[in-house]
């Protein structure tokens, strides 16, 4: 079980409010991805669900229990942080077996359940190294495992692939999704990368400044942002936002259309621009232009096409997949 | 990027910090020098070649006993170390990790305490511990030493525990520690080193006191510091035997300064470079 209710929760730290009040569901086995700018209070979120902050209003139910006042550990969740916060003088097999300790367990549960945890992490062979010895990837693989030994009602993990290069970011993204499959407990998630959030959660939670701008799955943040913000934050590269005449053509203060949404042609189409830069992927062609009487825009294409810095190119959005947004930054 | 130094600069600079360390080191051995000559040698004028005599040393153990003010010194220091960590791990523990408005006031005010003169309260600590009967015993030593090296143990600890990061004991919290336990299992551990760095440049500071144990004490409590002063008498000076008492006063410490160099240069650097 891991169904996690937020009701009314704030957080102040004196006169600034960090967070106003909050209502939020996760569902048992959800993997919930909280994401937003640096600063948006996705952190303090978590904290307050760990029980690491204290909660200025509201009530935080797990499982039907209120646990607001209760103390992080008898909350029943695990928690891998951003700096792995493994303790330095301990074995990683001591690391991963410090919560069974503490929770009192025998020794033949605690080194079953430790060499459980490293198959599953691939951890065997280090079972006796120290933190220093071990790669960013390795002690975030050591995090995980002092976090699932527990067997917590949910996860919570804050950044926990800020610190790695991009190439082990991608292989760590691809084991945690893994391990939810696996072990199909709820996950909850910070990262301010909206790559992550997409590709991992069943459920994203986009915040800003505190609040909750939308709750949906990655498709429906993708294809009907609520407002601007979610617009111009999830997708990569971001949605083009246009304004003035062209919007107003549509009946809109602002239009929205994706990078991936438009056709190139070198020859006709709606759009006249120039191309500034042109980043060729091998799979996508990325092209930064200059469209006349529109503005700044960024268009992808699919596979190669060649066309440089300085050539012209006519482009023509998809009708169907234009957003408009009214003059208060809400979706029409 | 790394800066590309000549073998000649190189050269220069380790030239250059040889003579500045034995500059510094030159009393020391001058010292020890002038223990192993005769008193006549010793005023002589300046000589780097003693005639090797230990008769300086003899004279100092069987005129004066120099294992008393060896044992008030070793009592004295360890003492007052161990009775100012008493004090100052609870009071570091409590500013690092449960800082208030006012933690920065206070330890600066802790460390003012540091530049006044001792001097200027000479007098009254003086009558405190006559009116007492704390002059010349080994608690009262003790707790002078204890109060006059507290701020910079709190500080030296203070920076060690802050290096702890939060989010460890944060972590600890989440696995089900309790507040003993955080404290048994991973702070402590983490904190050892630092603790220990801090106890051994105390003991080295109070080793070294030389104000408040030579004011302070007669016979009974005098420490080594007491002892090396007790050779410059109305009677005339004995360089020689000052020296042999001085190399008696220092080795002890010397030694232990040697063996534990790396802790000791651990625990002074610590916190400047990340």
């Amino acid at each position: 079980m891991g169904q996690i209710t937020l009701k009314n929760v704030s957080k102040s730290f004196g006169a600034t409010i960090i967070i106003p009040e909050i209502d939020l569901t996760i569902e048992d086995g959800e993997f919930v991805v909280f994401v937003g700018p640096s600063g948006c209070g996705k952190s303090t979120l978590l904290r307050l669900i760990a029980g690491l902050e204290d909660t200025s209003a509201g009530a935080i139910v797990i499982d039907g229990r209120d646990v607001t006042g209760e103390a992080p550990a008898k909350r029943k969740l695990a928690m891998v942080f951003q700096s792995y916060a493994l303790y330095p003088h301990m074995t990683v097999a001591k690391n991963i077996a410090f919560p069974l300790k503490m929770a009192g367990e025998d020794k033949a549960t605690i080194d079953r359940k430790v060499a459980d945890a490293a198959r599953i992490l691939n951890l065997t062979n280090y079972l006796d190294r120290r933190p220093g010895q071990l790669s960013g990837g390795q002690r975030q693989r050591v995090a995980i495992g002092r976090a699932i030994v527990r067997q917590p009602s949910a996860f919570l993990f804050d950044e926990p692939l800020s610190n790695l290069d991009a190439a082990l970011r991608g292989t760590m993204r691809l084991e945690i999704s893994e391990l939810h499959h696996q072990l199909k407990t709820t996950m909850i998630y910070v990262t301010h990368d909206q790559v992550e959030a997409m590709t991992m959660a069943d459920k994203i939670v986009v915040l800003n400044a505190g609040n909750i701008e939308q709750v949906g799955s990655p498709m429906e943040l993708y294809k009907t942002p609520k407002n601007l913000f979610v617009a111009g934050f999830i997708g990569s590269p971001k949605m083009n936002l246009i304004n003035g005449a062209v919007a107003a053509k549509q009946g809109a203060a602002t239009i929205g259309i994706r990078p991936e949404h438009m056709q190139i042609s070198t020859s006709a189409g709606g759009w006249k621009a120039t191309v500034g830069v042109a980043e060729h992927l091998g799979s996508d062609t990325f092209l930064h232009v200059n469209a006349d009487g529109v503005g700044p825009l960024t268009v992808r294409a699919d596979g190669e096409i060649s066309v440089r810095h300085g050539d012209t190119v006519f482009l023509t959005p998809d009708p169907t997949k234009l957003h408009r947004f009214s003059e208060d930054g809400r979706a029409m | 990027m790394a800066r590309a130094v000549s073998t000649r600069r190189k050269a220069a600079f380790t030239a250059a910090a040889w003579l500045v360390a034995f500059v510094i080191f030159f009393p020391i051995l001058y010292t020890i020098l002038t223990s192993f000559k005769t008193e006549p040698e010793a005023i002589a004028g300046f000589s780097l070649f003693p005639s090797w005599t230990s008769e300086n040393y003899v004279e100092v153990q069987t005129q004066r006993d120099y294992f008393k003010p060896f044992m008030n010194s070793v009592v004295i220091s360890v003492g007052s170390t161990l009775l100012a960590l008493l004090v100052a791990i609870p009071a570091a523990w409590s500013m690092a990790f449960s800082p208030t408005k006012r933690t920065k006031d206070i330890l600066m005010w802790m460390l003012s305490t540091k530049m006044m003169p001792a001097v200027a309260v000479l007098v009254p600590i003086y009558l405190i511990f006559r009116d007492t009967g704390l002059l010349d015993t080994r608690i009262g030593l003790t707790v002078m030493l204890t109060l006059i090296n507290l701020p910079i143990v709190v500080w030296m600890l203070y920076t060690y525990f802050r290096e702890i990061p939060g989010e460890i004991l944060e972590a600890s919290r989440m696995d089900g520690a309790s507040l003993l336990n955080e404290i048994v299992y991973v702070l402590t551990p983490m904190a050892i080193p630092g603790i220990a760095s801090t106890m051994l440049l105390n003991i080295i500071l109070a080793w070294n006191e030389a104000f408040w144990t030579i004011r302070l004490t007669t016979t009974n409590a005098a420490p080594l510091t007491a002892f090396i002063a007790s050779f410059s008498s109305p009677q005339g000076l004995f360089w020689a035997k000052l020296s042999a008492a001085s190399t008696l006063a220092i080795a002890p410490i010397l030694i232990m300064g040697w063996f534990s160099q790396r802790q000791l240069v651990r625990g002074l650097t610590f916190g400047a470079v990340k």
